[in-house]
């Protein structure tokens, strides 16, 4: 069951979103473990939330196909940015947040007296996408890249196509003697901490910097606005390298990213394999799923450049009416069927089923203050 | 829009009419509501300007190393440090747009006051006007797909090469075009219309004996210009120059799309090194700000409205000043 | 010696640059001259494109126009001739970006364009499809409600300054802080307006009438001046009229002043909401993005034309080829709806331009 799914996985990603939900449909999971949406009772009402503007795509999925089998209930989602976001959730403002990072000590302590009752708020890791470390270089299809380099790249240290330690790892690539452009993302971002997170954590030497939100001063590169701006500055600038949500790089030329002694492509499985080989935030509540993705894993056929973003609800709310809401449309998100859609839309990597079935139970604690 | 420009004191009603007729309760009501229509204006803009120091405070009392990038973990640098560079792209990029579209807003106002057939002047000033009404997030797109692209490939280069000497143009030229160059092309031509239309207005109200009493003596028609329209229409260029200099400074979504922002400064046009502007660096980044972020970002627009409160009290005085 | 002299003298007779003035075929040569030398040059320089054989071929021109007029007719016609070609030729540049600005909008806007964008919205569309209704909606409640916030204050303001201010101390002072509030920034306005109604609604409130407050605090200083300036145009003899016919004040100024000046007045409400409809950064901050209709201003987030087309952009989805589509096409819409708002200016002001105005 759990092999033929993941396979069903693999061809959802390429099939469009109504294929994808009939084929969650056609393929129920046991209903105890993820009951099929039009199996749910349906919900009514609106519910706000607002923040990540990485996951906004996957949240266009959700939202049509949540509302596709409640069509009483309205999603709204606002992609004004993960930290405001959490801001806006924990002022009360919003029902549930999207963040590119889970909420910070201080703001789970903040979540406890926002939230009815004493439990706070927890991370709902829904969205699990590959940073693609795509590049603009004509003639050369394909490039491996190992963390050094990109560190060196992006640092400003290493400056020309054809340096001796780019050329090391890509034997018979004919790499031109011209000056490298790196592109990075002008406005703060998720994306920018990730990466950032990334290169700190594998090589703090070269990349001395630590996990920034916005990108530092002083080393120089192209910074582009959003997601869109980078790939657009990628495809404009021939002798650019940049970081992009890999759903959005299109036909721009992606790099293999070195981890271990092989070089990994992005692709959904090894992305969603970072979570898998990665640690839970301590100090939360036990149905909180915060990941403190381990950048510097060494196992094969992971891609370590990975972007989580999350849910964040309360744990309790003080009407029954939300409570339904937001347990169903989150109970949806995380399911196999949202999952697959979300791929769809948005090129994400689907949760796998044992943290699917550990996210429906946090999820499914979620309930009414009393 | 050309009040300022205009002598009006003789179209002014000059008040205290002889045979003002009395109507004790309707003009007290009627007065009263302009009067308070004016109040409201000064409220409004009090508002804004209380609520920009209210919020800007927290980032201007706080400890420097909390302010600026890395202020999270105490390396910031201070909100001077900060907004410095912010100020200087800020009026570098506008000062430049004002550089390109002077000549040719006051070009394009003559042509039509002076040189297109009368029949066409009308419809001409239509189509330029029409560019003041785009809005600044087409510029945005267009600058980023179009002009940016178009000019890295066929013009800054051939800038870069001949005249790399000239300080502005030296550096590496940015192949995707997003350089200060294009931020300032973009900008002149969103403000051009605004330069356009006030010069455009005032070249008309040259008094026509003036203009025929100068081709009467035997002048060119370029004579005739240099010697009544110009010289009347001065304070009018002017005071249209400073108005575009006052949208050029505040115009937002078009420099965030198109520039390729550093926090630096710079006076090079053409690489990816270009200090950011204060309203393009609010938009991008207020979205993921919290708490006193957000109050620097606010502070930062705190300097920019005072930067734009001189240049509009300049525009007045220039306009008063020329006044003859 | 002899002999070169007749020659000269033969030239000077068959030249068609007659002795005083330059002859309609001598500028026709000038014309043609530059165009062969232009197409050769930009040969030489890297091929025959159009847009370089004009460019060469325009300042070749231009040259040689004032040349040729500085060794016939004098310095003063040449230089005379050397304006006009520089006034008219900046005119003509400046048309460039005009039409690629609109070229651009409409080639990228049209793939879009069709009767399901004004049909319906963005709620429950993933990837393509989709449209605008909710945003159009939501920027012609917002750009409505700024002008009925705006509309009323702006004109009331313009009479108090030219009807009952007479240059006193508070109307100097309003004056002076409408000049001030034209040059607010439009992003310190939606950060004006959204901290504004963070009192009122919550933190992170956003709602079409927060949008609308920040669209009026931009529009109303535009509507003062246009407003103003009608007025001050409007003709003393009809207010002595007025009054001499034993007509109150308050009554003269809105049986008799407004009406004269209704026309302008019009227009320039018009081209202030022109001015603001395209506005982005104010409405991201204040008003947000909704996928679905919201018909109430008062709360909740709404979609405008500008914010949909930025969100198109930037957050396009996947694959983001229908983002972009659906932006430009927002775009689109929005150009049409301002061009269409500037005739209707113009018509307006031409059918209600009384008598004795100007």
């Amino acid at each position: 069951m759990r092999i033929s799914s993941k396979r069903l996985i693999a061809t959802a990603i390429v099939a469009s979103l109504a294929l994808a939900a009939c084929g969650g449909d056609d393929d129920t999971t046991p209903a105890a473990d993820e009951p099929a949406a039009d199996g749910m009772a349906q919900v009514s009402g609106t519910l706000i939330g607002a923040g990540s503007s990485a996951q906004a795509a996957a949240m266009a999925a959700w939202q049509a196909g949540f509302q596709a089998t409640n069509p009483d209930a309205t999603i709204e989602y606002d992609p004004i940015g993960s930290g405001g976001g959490r801001e806006q959730f924990l002022a009360g403002a919003t029902d549930f947040a999207g963040s590119d990072a889970f909420l910070k000590d201080e703001e789970y302590q903040t979540s406890i007296d926002r939230c009815v009752g004493d439990q706070g708020a927890i991370n709902l890791p829904h969205y699990i996408s590959p940073i693609a470390v795509a590049y603009n270089l004509p003639g050369v299809d394909s490039l491996n890249l190992t963390s050094a380099v990109i560190a060196g790249i992006f640092a400003g240290t290493i400056t020309k196509w054809n340096d001796p330690a780019i050329a090391d790892a890509n034997a018979g690539a004919v790499l031109p003697d011209e000056d490298i452009n790196p592109v990075h993302r002008s406005d703060e971002s998720g994306t920018t901490e990730n990466f950032s997170d990334y290169l700190a954590a594998v090589q703090p030497d070269i990349w001395t910097f630590g996990k920034v939100k916005a990108w530092p001063d002083g080393i120089g590169g192209e910074g582009a606005p959003q997601t869109s701006g980078v790939v657009q500055a990628l495809k404009a600038g021939e002798g650019s390298i940049g970081y992009a949500d890999a759903s959005q790089v299109g036909d721009l030329s992606v790099a293999l990213i070195g981890v271990g002694d092989s070089f990994v492509a992005y692709t959904p499985e090894a992305a969603a394999k970072s979570v898998e080989v990665s640690n839970r935030v301590e100090g939360r509540s036990p149905y909180d799923f915060g990941f403190s993705l381990d950048r510097t894993t060494t196992e094969a056929g992971v891609y370590p450049i990975t972007l989580v973003s999350y849910h964040i609800v309360c744990l309790q709310y003080d009407d029954q009416a939300k409570v339904d809401l937001i347990k169903s449309f989150m109970e949806y998100a995380g399911s196999e069927e949202g999952q697959n859609a979300a791929a769809a839309a948005a090129g994400s990597a689907p949760i796998s089923a044992d943290l699917r079935a550990q996210l429906l139970e946090s999820v499914n604690a979620v309930t009414l203050a009393g | 829009m050309s009040t300022d420009t205009i002598d009006d004191t003789d179209r002014t009603p000059t008040g205290g009419f002889a045979a003002e007729p009395v109507s004790k309760v309707g003009d007290r009501v009627f007065s009263g509501l302009s009067r308070g229509a004016g109040i409201i204006i000064l409220v409004t803009l009090a508002g804004v300007a209380m609520f920009l120091v209210w919020n800007a405070m927290p980032a201007l009392t706080a400890s420097s190393k909390e302010i600026g990038p890395g202020g999270d973990e105490g390396n910031g640098k201070g909100f001077l440090s900060y907004v410095g560079t912010l100020a200087f792209g800020t009026v570098w990029a506008a000062l430049l747009a004002l550089l390109i579209a002077v000549p040719f807003g006051v070009a394009i106002a003559l042509y039509i006051s002076h040189y297109a057939p009368k029949r066409l002047s009308r419809t001409l000033g239509y189509v330029i006007d029409l560019l003041a009404a785009i809005p600044s997030v087409v510029y945005g797109l267009w600058g980023i797909f179009v002009l940016a692209p178009t000019m890295a490939d066929h013009v800054y280069p051939w800038f870069s090469d001949h005249l790399g000497f000239v300080p502005m143009f030296s550096g590496k030229v940015l192949a995707s075009g997003r350089s200060m160059a294009t931020v300032a092309l973009v900008l002149a031509v969103m403000i051009l219309p605004i330069i356009t239309a006030i010069s455009r207005e005032v070249f008309l109200q040259t008094p026509r004996l003036n203009e025929e009493a100068a081709l009467a003596l035997g002048a060119t028609r370029w004579e005739m210009i240099r010697i009544a329209v110009l010289p009347y229409g001065k304070s009018g260029v002017i005071s249209g120059a400073m108005l575009g200099l006052g949208r050029a400074l505040g115009e937002t979504m078009a420099v965030a799309l198109i520039l390729a922002p550093a926090n630096v400064y710079s006076l090079k046009l053409f690489t990816s090194q270009n200090p950011n502007t204060i309203a393009a660096n609010i938009a991008l980044q207020f979205p993921e700000s919290t708490g006193l972020e957000v109050n620097t970002l606010i502070a930062t627009g705190l300097v920019l409205f005072a930067i734009t409160l001189f240049v509009n009290l300049m525009s007045r005085r220039a306009a008063r000043g020329n006044i003859f | 010696m002899s002999v070169s002299t007749v020659e000269i003298a033969n030239a000077a007779t068959t030249s068609p640059f007659d002795n005083r003035t330059l002859t309609a075929s001598g500028r026709a040569m000038i014309v043609a001259a530059s165009l062969v030398v232009g197409v050769a040059l930009s040969a030489v320089l890297g091929g025959v494109a159009i847009v370089r054989v004009v460019a060469i071929a325009a300042v070749l021109h231009t040259a040689a126009l004032y040349l040729a007029s500085l060794r016939i007719e004098g310095r003063r016609r040449a230089i005379d001739r050397l304006m006009t070609s520089v006034v008219t030729g900046s005119f003509v540049l400046v048309l460039i970006p005009l039409v690629s600005v609109i070229w651009t909008s409409i080639d990228r806007g049209a793939a879009r364009f069709d009767g399901a964008f004004f049909t319906e919205t963005m709620r429950g569309v993933a990837g393509a499809g989709g449209g605008a209704k909710h945003a159009i909606i939501g920027t012609l409640i917002i750009t409505g409600l700024a002008a009925v916030l705006s509309v009323p204050v702006g004109i009331l303001v313009a009479v108090y300054l030219v009807e009952y201010g007479q240059r006193n101390r508070l109307s100097s002072m309003i004056t002076t802080m409408v000049d001030v509030m034209t040059g607010i920034p439009s992003i310190v306005a939606g950060l004006f307006a959204y901290s504004l109604f963070v009192i009122f609604q919550g933190p992170g409130a956003r709602s079409g009438i927060a949008g609308a407050v920040a669209l009026s605090v931009l529009m109303t200083p535009v509507i003062v001046r246009a407003t103003e300036e009608m007025l001050r145009l409007v003709s003393n003899d009809l207010r002595e009229a007025s009054f001499a016919l034993g007509v109150p004040k308050w009554k003269t100024i809105v049986k008799v002043v407004l009406p004269t000046a209704v026309g302008g007045i019009l227009t320039g409400i018009t081209l202030a909401i022109a001015r603001v409809i395209g506005e982005t950064a104010p409405l991201l901050i204040a008003s947000g993005l909704a996928q679905d209709t919201n018909l109430n201003p008062l709360s909740g987030r709404m979609t405008t034309l500008p914010v949909m087309s930025y969100y198109g952009y930037v957050a396009p989805g996947f694959p983001p080829e229908a983002g972009y589509d659906r932006g430009w096409a927002a775009a689109l819409t929005l150009i049409i709806i301002v061009l269409v708002l500037f005739t209707a200016a113009r018509v307006i002001a031409k059918v209600l331009q009384p008598k004795g105005f100007r």
